[in-house]
This record gives structure tokens, C-alpha cells and sequence, in this order.
């Protein structure tokens, strides 16, 4: 008996989301006594993969050949799996990929599904998964009440630990069919060398306070003194000051970073749905009756053309003194 | 093109969320309900623009009792044909896919169109388990879609970029921002939608995988700390000694 976790890569590195579903699968394997066994496909290095070891994982099986995010190949990859192991539960992380693998692999087992959880199984009584749900204003209960089961856990919620251990990388190739998806090109988000938005620990946004693209720059400064990513409003992204991947929210992406600095941000209900899961939250706005601050933990009432500056210089000489 | 669009009744998203009955159900009490946003906006408007474009029908599907017909109504008066409500409760995202996929089957339609999630559970299920259930590819949080023939060229949000691919229908899509821009009805749209088919079908025997037991709020969040606009190095010090994050 197993637990799975799905592994997901991103330009041959390991996502972090990913190191979370391993860390999860094995905290649910020690409690139920099984071991926990990491699926992956594509381009992660060997040296990758066996460090996966210090998550948890005992065993990786890697599917090199398969390349390309086709959701229902990798249900298939997924279900081979899940009886070659005698899997019991499968843990994905709730991105994009999670997303449109995980439902599918839900109805082909029929293995009941929470996506979005966000903390570990309560098997004192069935087995109980507490998982975020209207947009981050609530949390929802829920049993699963099939043999095996299926958990998507959001990106930061339960965190990772790295110990010791090595795991055993098996190349596992079972055919995997259905090419009716043909990928024809794929884009990357983020230039070389920045964070992308989803992989961030720590980021900075700013809105239409900002007045215009031309003023960015000092957002990318204290972006980059502080090792984050950036991200901006839908008003922002919709005139095309910031692209449209930037665009946090309801409509955009959803992220739970550790630190989100919101600079020009009112906080309206829909961006706050794209952001309130984030650990801690730095609003920086001249409307001190601006909504944001009552979801903020740290607040400063000010022109962001005078702290935001500041705040670089203050990063820097953070970054050197530390 | 014969297009199917699953339309769920959820909260309108500014609504104060509370709970009843000891935190095991959802307080539906003065809220308002509206069409999932995602489903409207996107699946249902870009569904619209095809057919006007190339001719065909927009059929819409929900699950659920009688309480989901005036939002289904919002759904025909943004332009939608003609309308079929599954007459059962929707207990969990498979029972509601079983249901979808069951009469998409019977249809045959070139296309079963979902937005990418909903706003009150959040799950992103129902669209790949329709997929599965009824053999079809699956493209997930899709951003543009264009059609030559019936080959579909297709963007998705991938991890870290977007991906372009090419598939023939029949397929199943999940919709998200960029596929179609928000329609408000107008008053013809509306007088228009009382007079449209709402079909209602029993719906076929299938088990929920999973059940709600209860809800929680999340904890007050404590008050905010303002730091004086003066002294902004303050922020950094707190974030790295108090808040240790950076």
C-alpha cells in the first residue's frame, strides 16, 4: 500500500507546489503506515528526483517520454500508478496542473476529490479534509467516502520540510495514449532569471495608484532587493500597463505567497479573493479608509512615489546587513 | 456548432458568508445568487460569439431544484436558446459531472463549455470529470479559443506560461479570463428569456464520492500595525524580526 503524490516540473525543476505534495503524501503515510511514492513525468534530473527522498518519497517513478501537460495521458499515468503501488490516496498540489489531472483521475477511479485543501486528513472519524472555499472566506469539511481517495492541497498551506533520505528513481512506462491534444507552442511567463508568480515566496504589487506603467520601476527595484515576484491589479493588467499573467484575483490567479505587499491597491472583495490566503499581508496606500487595510497585517498610509523608495533603500541595506 | 455550457448558481461574490444549524449549512438568508461568474462571462459569451459567428445553438445545464430557474433565466437572457435544469440536488462535483455527461451523451454536442471554477466551492471538478466520463479530451483554464472548421486552436494557463494546441471537437473546456468579455442583457434579452425552453429532466442514479460535514470561518484577522509613512525602514525591520518572512 502507498500514497501517491503527483510531481509536476517546470522547465526540468521540480515546482515547489510539488515538494509540498510529497511532504503531504508522506505526513499521510506515516500516519496510516504505508510509504510514499512520487509519479512524475518529463525532464527533472535524476539527482532531482532521488533528493526527493528527503521529502518522504521512498520511491519516484518517472515517465521520461511523456513531455507534454495532457491532462487525461497523465490520468492514465496516474491510474497505472495508483495499481501498480496498491495506492490508496493520491496527492496533487491545486495548480494548474493539479487542476486538469486530478478531477479526471477522480472519475475514471471514481475516488472521491478535494481540491483545495488545505490541511492534513482527520482520520479519527472517516476521513475528513478541510479544504478553502468561498474564494478564501470560508473553509469546507469534507469526507471522502470512497476506498480511495484524491487531495489537491493549495500551494503554501501545509508547507514542506527537507530531512534525510534518498529515494529510488524506477522508470515507469506504461502507454499512455490519447494524442487527440496537439501542442503546437508553449509561452513562457517569466523572463530568465525572475520568479514565476506561482513558484513565489515573497510578492510585491502595486495597482492604479501607481498612476501609470511608466512608474513600475520602483516596484520591480523593491521586487528585486527583496527576491519576490511581482503582480498587479485587474484595472492594471485590463489597460496593459502590467501583463495580463500579473493580474491577481478573483478573475486572475489565486496565490498564497508568505509576504504580498500591496502598493495602490484598494482591496476590492474580487482582488481580495486572489490574495487572501497570503501569510501576511503589507498594504501600502494614500486612502487610509482604503478596505485593503482591514485584511492587511502591516499598513502604511502614505504616497507610494515617497515610501516606495524608501522601502528599496531599506531593502538593500537589509540584503547587505544580512 | 451544437455547444452545451454548464451554468451553476452560486453567491453573489460580495456576500458576507455565514453558516447555520451548528456550521453544517450554508446560510442562504438574504443572499443573493447569481450566475458563477466564470461560466457567464466567459463559457456562455464565448459560446454566444461562436454561434453567431459560424451558426448553431447554446444550450445551457445546471443542476439543480426549481430555486436555480430565475438564475438560469439571467443565463437565457444574456442569449443563451434554451435552457435544461437536471431536477436534483447537487451534492458533490461527480454527481453533478455524472449528470452533465449523462445528458451531453444523449445530445451530442461538439462541445461541453464550464467556467474554470466556481466562487463558492472552488473545486475546478466538474469540467474534467465530464471530460472523463464521456472520453473526451479535456483542456483546462483555456484563455482563447478559435475555430477553423472543427479543429479548435485553444490557449491554456499552464505552470509558469500559456500553451497553444490544436484538438477537433468533440472536447470539453474550462473556461477562464480573455475567452469573451461580459455581456450585460438588455431589456429585450430579458422579456425575451420568459419565453425560452426550460427543460426540466429527472436526473440519472449516480453516487456522490463526497459529502460536506461542516463549515468554519476563518479566524479575525488581529488588527492591522500601521507604520509611520515616515519611517518606512520600520516595515522591513518588522517583516524580518516580527513577521520573519524575510
Amino acid at each position: 500500500m502507498a500514497v501517491l503524490a503527483f510531481v509536476d516540473t517546470l522547465e526540468g525543476s521540480i515546482t515547489k507546489s510539488s515538494y509540498e505534495a510529497v511532504h503531504y503524501a508522506a505526513k499521510v503515510a506515516e500516519k496510516t503506515g504505508e510509504s510514499a511514492v512520487a509519479v512524475t513525468y518529463g525532464d527533472a534530473s535524476n539527482d532531482d528526483l532521488k533528493a526527493l527522498g528527503k521529502f518522504g518519497a521512498s520511491k519516484v517513478l518517472v515517465h521520461k517520454e511523456q513531455k507534454d501537460m495532457n491532462p487525461r495521458a497523465l490520468t492514465t499515468l496516474m491510474q497505472e500508478a495508483v495499481a501498480a503501488e496498491g495506492a490508496d490516496v493520491v496527492v496533487f498540489a491545486q495548480d494548474f496542473t493539479g487542476k486538469a489531472v486530478a478531477p479526471l483521475l477522480s472519475a475514471r477511479l471514481k475516488a472521491g476529490l478535494v481540491s483545495g485543501a488545505v490541511d492534513y486528513p482527520d482520520t479519527d472519524n472517516g476521513f475528513v479534509v478541510k479544504k478553502s472555499a468561498f474564494s478564501g472566506k470560508a473553509f469546507a469539511m469534507y469526507s471522502i467516502k470512497t476506498e480511495k481517495k484524491i487531495i489537491s492541497i493549495l500551494p503554501n498551506s501545509v508547507g514542506k520540510e527537507a530531512g534525510e533520505g534518498e529515494a529510488e528513481v524506477v522508470e515507469f512506462t506504461p502507454a499512455l495514449g490519447d494524442t487527440r491534444i496537439k501542442v503546437l507552442e508553449v509561452e513562457k511567463e517569466s523572463g530568465d532569471g525572475e520568479i514565476p508568480l506561482t513558484e513565489a515566496d515573497l510578492v510585491v504589487s502595486a495597482g492604479r495608484g501607481l498612476k501609470g506603467p511608466e512608474n513600475w520601476q520602483m516596484v520591480l527595484d523593491l521586487a528585486k532587493e527583496l527576491g519576490a515576484a511581482t503582480a498587479c491589479s485587474r484595472p492594471v493588467a485590463d489597460m496593459e500597463w502590467r501583463p495580463h499573467h500579473e493580474h491577481v484575483g478573483q478573475t486572475g490567479v489565486a496565490i498564497r505567497p508568505n509576504l504580498y505587499i500591496a502598493i495602490g491597491i484598494s482591496g476590492a472583495i474580487q482582488h481580495l479573493a486572489g490574495v487572501n490566503g497570503s501569510k501576511v499581508i503589507v498594504v501600502i496606500n494614500t486612502d487610509e479608509e482604503a478596505p485593503f487595510f482591514k485584511a492587511a497585517d502591516y499598513g502604511i498610509v502614505g504616497d507610494a512615489f515617497e515610501v516606495v523608495p524608501k522601502l528599496v533603500e531599506a531593502a538593500k541595506a537589509h540584503k547587505a546587513a544580512n | 456548432m451544437k455547444i452545451l455550457v454548464a451554468i451553476s448558481k452560486v453567491p453573489d461574490t460580495t456576500t458576507k458568508i455565514k453558516f447555520t444549524a451548528e456550521n453544517k449549512e450554508f446560510d442562504n438568508s438574504g443572499v443573493q445568487f447569481i450566475v458563477n461568474p466564470y461560466d457567464e462571462w466567459y463559457a456562455l459569451v464565448r459560446a454566444l460569439e461562436i454561434k453567431e459567428a459560424g451558426g448553431g445553438t447554446v444550450t445551457t445545464i445546471t443542476v439543480g431544484k426549481e430555486d436555480n430557474d430565475p438564475v438560469i433565466r439571467k443565463a437565457l437572457a444574456v442569449g443563451a436558446d434554451d435552457a435544461v435544469r437536471v431536477n436534483a440536488e447537487p451534492t458533490d462535483a461527480y454527481f453533478v459531472a455524472a449528470q452533465i455527461a449523462d445528458y451531453a451523451k444523449k445530445n451530442d454536442y461538439d462541445m461541453v463549455l464550464t467556467g474554470k471554477e466556481t466562487i463558492d466551492y472552488n473545486g475546478s471538478q466538474v469540467g474534467g470529470m465530464v471530460a472523463e466520463i464521456m472520453d473526451l479530451p479535456y483542456i483546462s483554464n483555456a484563455s482563447k479559443m478559435d475555430f477553423e472548421g472543427n479543429k479548435a486552436t485553444i490557449i491554456r494557463d499552464i505552470q509558469g506560461g500559456k500553451e497553444k494546441l490544436e484538438v477537433e471537437t468533440p472536447f470539453v473546456l474550462s473556461a477562464a479570463k480573455g475567452m469573451a468579455e461580459q455581456r450585460i442583457p438588455n431589456m429585450r434579452g430579458i422579456m425575451a428569456a420568459k419565453r425560452k425552453k426550460l427543460t426540466v429532466v429527472e436526473p440519472e442514479s449516480a453516487d456522490a464520492l463526497t459529502e460536506v460535514v461542516s463549515y468554519a470561518l476563518p479566524p479575525e484577522k488581529g488588527q492591522v500595525k500601521m507604520i509611520d509613512a515616515d519611517n518606512p525602514e520600520e516595515l522591513i525591520n518588522l517583516l524580518h524580526n516580527e513577521a520573519k518572512i524575510i
